[in-house]
């Protein structure tokens, strides 16, 4: 049963078995406009809550997408090389940025589901 | 006032306006304590006459490269520059325009930017190249920090046969950055062992081709044992002309190629404005500095240019950005693109062919005495002569020959005082090749 | 505008232009060579085959420039308002004296008794710049304002470590409404940025700046007048408070044409300032560079200064160009000397104006941007309470619910003649419009300006949308697919790219 969570810099965790996987909201891919580039981090890298993990660049912006929770990157998304415009097509779905493993699954907690990041959304009006 | 439209009828209407008395009321935030009551004590206005005479007494004081005969080079060089460029430069639309942010109404900065691309890329045999950078020294040391982004590494080996003030820019940004430096000791000819320094805290190792002392070396090799232990080869070269009768660096195999593009449309104005010129690999393409032009289309369907890629640059990664540069060399670029425009790569070939026989000329005219050091060279060579160099160039300059420089102005202190650097390009005249030679015999006499 | 075909693809003057690879080719030249003799090379074979870059003959040369450039904008032209650029006119008596052979046609490594003159221009510029900022000294060297903010930066980092506490300084704190290149300097250099916010009068937070100070603090870097183009009331006090910690006053020049001949910046405290000659002192900004970016330091700064150093012994100008154990110089930024072709310039322009012709020059840029707000402000949202210095903020509010935003404004600006002003800059506020007519504007052209950009404002508010969502209709090309560029670079001509015809 995978469950989604949110992070206040609008990124988005689903967790599915021991793999949890890691990409931004249709609210942050509308902010940032059509995106052109992304760099997704290499399988084996460390990552800790909050620290940087990749870079997404439309064409006025650059913005680090921090990991929402710790541990080791699985995974970069490689169909993002050639086509970063999966980001604004399916930010939820085709268009992940990373798979990692966790280090410490119970910060899991301490983010937003689904109802939670709709009211979130809603104040930021 | 001559650049002032306003008269003081309008200043009045102007503030009445705004809805103040006077002027000094808009300096309202400007603390008591710093408000100047006076213009400062400088001189006062003048006229376009006045200034003219005043700057013309200056210029006058100096000796005109044109003017004389002339075998100065170390990083700069006298060719002669087609009338066209400086009237095209100097049209309103390309001195006055701003940069290209606005590409629907800068389509002629931008066109021209492609353009220059395409002609650094195809002359340093790389597959991208940006839109220019301040000079060459400058593109040097902002290569290092690009080869330790690429690498994640920060160690950097510098040859001792670089442009000893690029040495001092790559010295300088390593110092201030934190990086590594391995600088090899200055020599000026003979075998350099880098390859044998390289291992794998290397990021990059750099060389100049031709040398600051003017020899050719193939770095091929060079560029496998870098990439053998993952390390980038940076290639520096200062004489733009070379480029067109020389192998390329990148069909060397070099990383990233970088240099001085002054030699091509622009003049010596002693030391700037110049131009740099930046190329590397598709791969690493975002990692490379400075502005970009890019192709694409308007919204009829119409081929047009936009600087593009710009999330690198400073005004949008702030802290993040791959360098701090602002602005690349615009005018110096247009001028270098406009003057390898009426040569094309033919033009150029012969242009380069005419330098390397001048200096094959000269070194003949020299004779066995005052062979070069150097085996291989292009328009430069190294010469040791039997006294200080520095006293030998001022006696040239009071025979009215500006000969060359003294190698130990630029290398102090290193055992090199009775060495010259000596460059001959396509304006040296036979009679200038004489006047040298002569003057030479006759100074160390 | 008729919907005429015509079969070249011309409209009248409005020429198209092909890119050269399309139009020349290898075998053309348009410059005279002698034939080569034919000896034989030195170049131990280290030769390559003809590049491949086409010629044009002198002609064709000549018309595809003047086509090029005939699809510019240019201050020559007409108003361009950008704020925090400075688009003064530049005067072609500068050109004229740059190009006297004798600053032209010298070498930087020619025998120094050879170049007194230029030295001595040199010498003249910094006092000029020394006199007008009331600082003793100024490096010459750096070759745009960027390369300034590095140079005034590198001497606080070599201050710091020569009082051995570079370890311990490490943050630079740094206005959120400071430009891009601040932050970049910084951390180019291993510093922190720590940001400070603006207050509601779009200065710095005094308290929240108070509260960031310690010892480890190595500088501030403020913009002065700041980006919203407003001069810190409190900037003394920072100076004193920063100071009190032991750190270190980096200005930013962009803005001093606001207060050249008003204030030197030496007296607020201020120690190290670039100058950008290409702002204030009107060398032609040339679609993109050379600029040059002087940069003047205090005496707590001065023994850093990079090479080179230009000194008078017995009436006689020499160079400094090698560390020694004389100086203290943190070395050595770039190759030569300088931007010597924007030295003569700058000058030039100097000489012209006069001080009392540069204090009037302050005065004209902020009359003529208080003007604008007086005259806009009622139709316009300005960001803040006036009086402005040398440029004007607004910002998008005043758009609100009209589905236009600043970029389809600004666009709409195009096809009226005028280049926009600054967009999205500062990020301080939304959809930010900086404007920044300068001195050299006349009030015939500010009182256009101030009709279009009402008459505009009166447009976006009526909800024409075609004006602006199709902005610019008049341009040499529509608006341009940034997206397309970036996702797919196209950075240099290959046989077969983009198949669009531009002929």
């Amino acid at each position: 049963m995978s469950q989604v969570k949110f992070t206040k810099d609008h990124e988005w965790v689903r967790l599915e078995g021991d793999i949890a996987t890691v990409g931004i909201t249709d609210y942050a891919q509308v902010q940032l406009g059509d995106v052109v580039f992304v760099e997704v981090p290499d399988a084996g890298l460390k990552v800790v809550q909050g620290g940087d993990a990749a870079v997404v660049e439309s064409v006025k912006a650059a913005s680090e997408v921090y990991a929402p929770v710790s541990g080791e990157i699985t995974e970069g998304n490689a169909a993002l090389g050639d086509n970063p415009a999966l980001v604004n097509e399916a930010p939820e779905g085709d268009g992940w940025f990373f798979k990692m493993s966790l280090s410490e699954p119970h910060e899991l907690d301490d983010l937003m589901d689904e109802a939670g990041y709709a009211a979130y959304l809603k104040e930021l009006g | 006032m001559r650049y002032l439209p306003l008269n003081q009828h309008d200043r009045q209407d102007m503030l009445a306006k705004i809805g103040v008395g006077s002027i000094d009321d808009l300096f309202v935030d400007v603390p008591q304590a710093a408000r100047l009551k006076e213009p400062v004590a400088l001189p006062k206005h003048a006229s376009e006459m006045n200034v003219e005479r005043h700057l013309t007494s200056l210029a006058a004081q100096n000796t005109a490269a044109s003017s004389v005969p002339f075998f100065v080079g170390g990083g700069a060089y006298k060719h002669h520059v087609p009338a066209s460029v400086d009237y095209i430069i100097q049209r309103s639309e390309f001195l006055t325009s701003y940069t290209p942010y606005q590409p629907e109404i800068t389509q002629g900065t931008l066109q021209y930017l492609f353009e220059f691309q395409t002609q650094v890329a195809e002359l340093t045999g790389m597959e991208v190249a940006n839109a220019s950078m301040y000079d060459g020294s400058t593109s040097a040391g902002e290569a290092v920090l690009m080869a330790h982004r690429v690498t994640r590494r920060s160690k950097a080996i510098i040859s001792g046969r670089l442009h000893p003030h690029y040495r001092g820019v790559i010295e300088n940004l390593s110092e201030m950055g934190g990086f590594e430096l391995d600088c090899v000791p200055i020599t000026v000819a003979g075998e350099e062992d880098l390859g044998g320094k390289i291992d794998d805290q290397t990021s990059c190792v750099v060389v100049q081709y031709p040398d600051f002392f003017g020899s050719v070396n193939d770095f091929t090799a060079l560029a496998q044992t870098a990439h053998d232990h993952g390390a980038l080869l940076i290639v520096v070269f200062t004489e733009a002309v070379a480029l067109g009768l020389l192998k390329a660096p990148g069909d060397m195999g070099a990383d990233i190629v970088v240099g001085e593009g002054q030699s091509i449309g622009n003049g010596l104005n002693f030391g700037g404005p110049y131009v740099g010129l930046f190329a590397t690999r598709q791969k690493f393409l975002r990692q490379m500095p400075g502005r970009l032009c890019g192709e694409t289309v308007d919204q009829d369907g119409q081929r047009g240019y936009v600087l593009t890629l710009s999330t690198r640059e400073q005004h949008i990664r702030r802290d993040k950005a791959t360098s701090n540069i602002c602005t690349n060399s615009g005018l110096c670029a247009l001028a270098f693109t406009i003057h390898m425009t009426l040569l094309g790569g033919t033009g150029l070939a012969q242009l380069a062919t005419l330098n390397h026989e001048r200096m094959l000329m000269l070194v003949e005219k020299l004779g066995p005495n005052l062979a070069p050091v150097n085996e291989t060279f292009f328009n430069e060579v190294t010469v040791r002569l039997p006294r200080p160099a520095k006293e030998v160039v001022e006696a040239l300059a009071a025979r009215g020959v500006l000969g060359g420089i003294d190698v130990s102005r630029l290398c102090p202190d290193v055992g090199l005082e009775n060495y010259l650097l000596i460059a001959a390009t396509e304006t040296v005249t036979e009679a200038d090749l004489d006047a040298f030679a002569l003057g030479l015999q006759e100074v160390l006499s | 505008m008729s919907d005429f075909e015509t079969f070249s693809g011309h409209r009248g003057l409005q020429l198209e232009e092909g890119l050269i690879f399309e139009i020349g080719s290898e075998a053309r030249s348009g410059v005279d060579l002698e034939t080569p003799k034919g000896l034989a090379l030195k170049l131990g074979g280290l030769t390559r085959t003809t590049p491949k870059l086409p010629g044009l003959a002198e002609p064709e040369a000549v018309r595809h420039y003047v086509r090029l450039s005939q699809k510019n904008h240019s201050i020559d032209a007409g108003l361009y308002p950008l704020g925090s650029c400075t688009m003064k006119h530049n005067p072609r008596l500068n050109e004229k004296m740059a190009r006297l052979p004798g600053f032209g046609d010298i070498h930087p490594l020619q025998p120094i008794s050879t170049v007194q003159g230029a030295l001595g221009l040199m010498d003249e510029l910094a006092h000029w710049l020394k006199t007008l900022t009331g600082m003793p000294e100024v490096a010459l060297s750096p070759k745009a304002g960027a390369h300034g903010e590095l140079c005034g930066m590198m001497a606080i980092r070599a201050a710091i470590e020569a009082r051995g506490e570079l370890a311990t300084r490490k943050r630079v704190l740094v206005p959120e409404s400071a430009h891009g290149t601040n932050p970049a300097t910084a951390a180019l250099l291993g510093f922190i940025v720590d940001e400070i916010p603006a207050n509601l009068h779009g200065r710095v937070d005094l308290d929240a700046f108070r509260a960031k100070l310690g010892d480890d603090v190595a500088a501030i870097m403020l913009t002065n007048p700041n980006t919203c183009g407003l001069f810190e009331r409190d900037i003394i006090d920072i100076a004193d408070a920063i100071h009190e910690v032991g750190g270190y006053f980096y200005c930013d020049g962009a803005n001093f044409n606001a207060i050249v001949g008003r204030v030197r910046p030496g007296d607020l405290g201020v120690d190290a300032m670039h100058i950008n000659l290409h702002k204030t002192f009107s060398t032609p900004h040339g679609g993109g560079g050379p600029g040059s970016g002087p940069t003047v330091l205090s005496e707590r700064l001065a023994p850093y200064a990079p090479l080179p150093l230009i000194v008078k012994r017995d009436g006689v100008y020499d160079l400094v160009e090698n560390e020694t154990s004389d100086n203290a110089s943190f070395g050595r930024m770039v190759a030569f000397h300088g931007q010597m072709g924007m030295f003569v310039r700058a000058l030039s322009y100097m000489l012209s104006h006069g001080s009392d012709g540069l204090r009037q020059v302050a005065e004209d840029a902020v009359l003529n941007a208080n003007y604008i707000l007086a005259s806009l402000k009622d139709v316009m949202s300005a960001s803040f309470e006036g009086p402005c210095m040398h440029e004007a903020l607004f910002d998008d509010r005043f758009l609100k619910d009209t589905g236009i935003d600043t970029l389809d404004f600004a666009k709409a600006m195009i096809d009226e003649g005028y280049h926009p002003m600054t967009m999205y800059f500062p990020l301080v506020v939304h959809g930010a419009m900086l404007i920044e007519p300068t001195e050299t504007e006349s009030k015939q052209t500010l009182d256009q300006f101030i009709y279009v950009m009402r008459k505009l404002t009166e447009a976006a508010k009526a909800g024409d949308m075609d004006r602006f969502k199709k902005a610019p209709h008049f341009a040499p090309r529509k608006r341009l697919d940034e997206t397309k560029a970036a996702r797919q670079p196209v950075l240099k001509y290959q046989r077969n790219t983009l198949a669009e015809a531009a002929e």
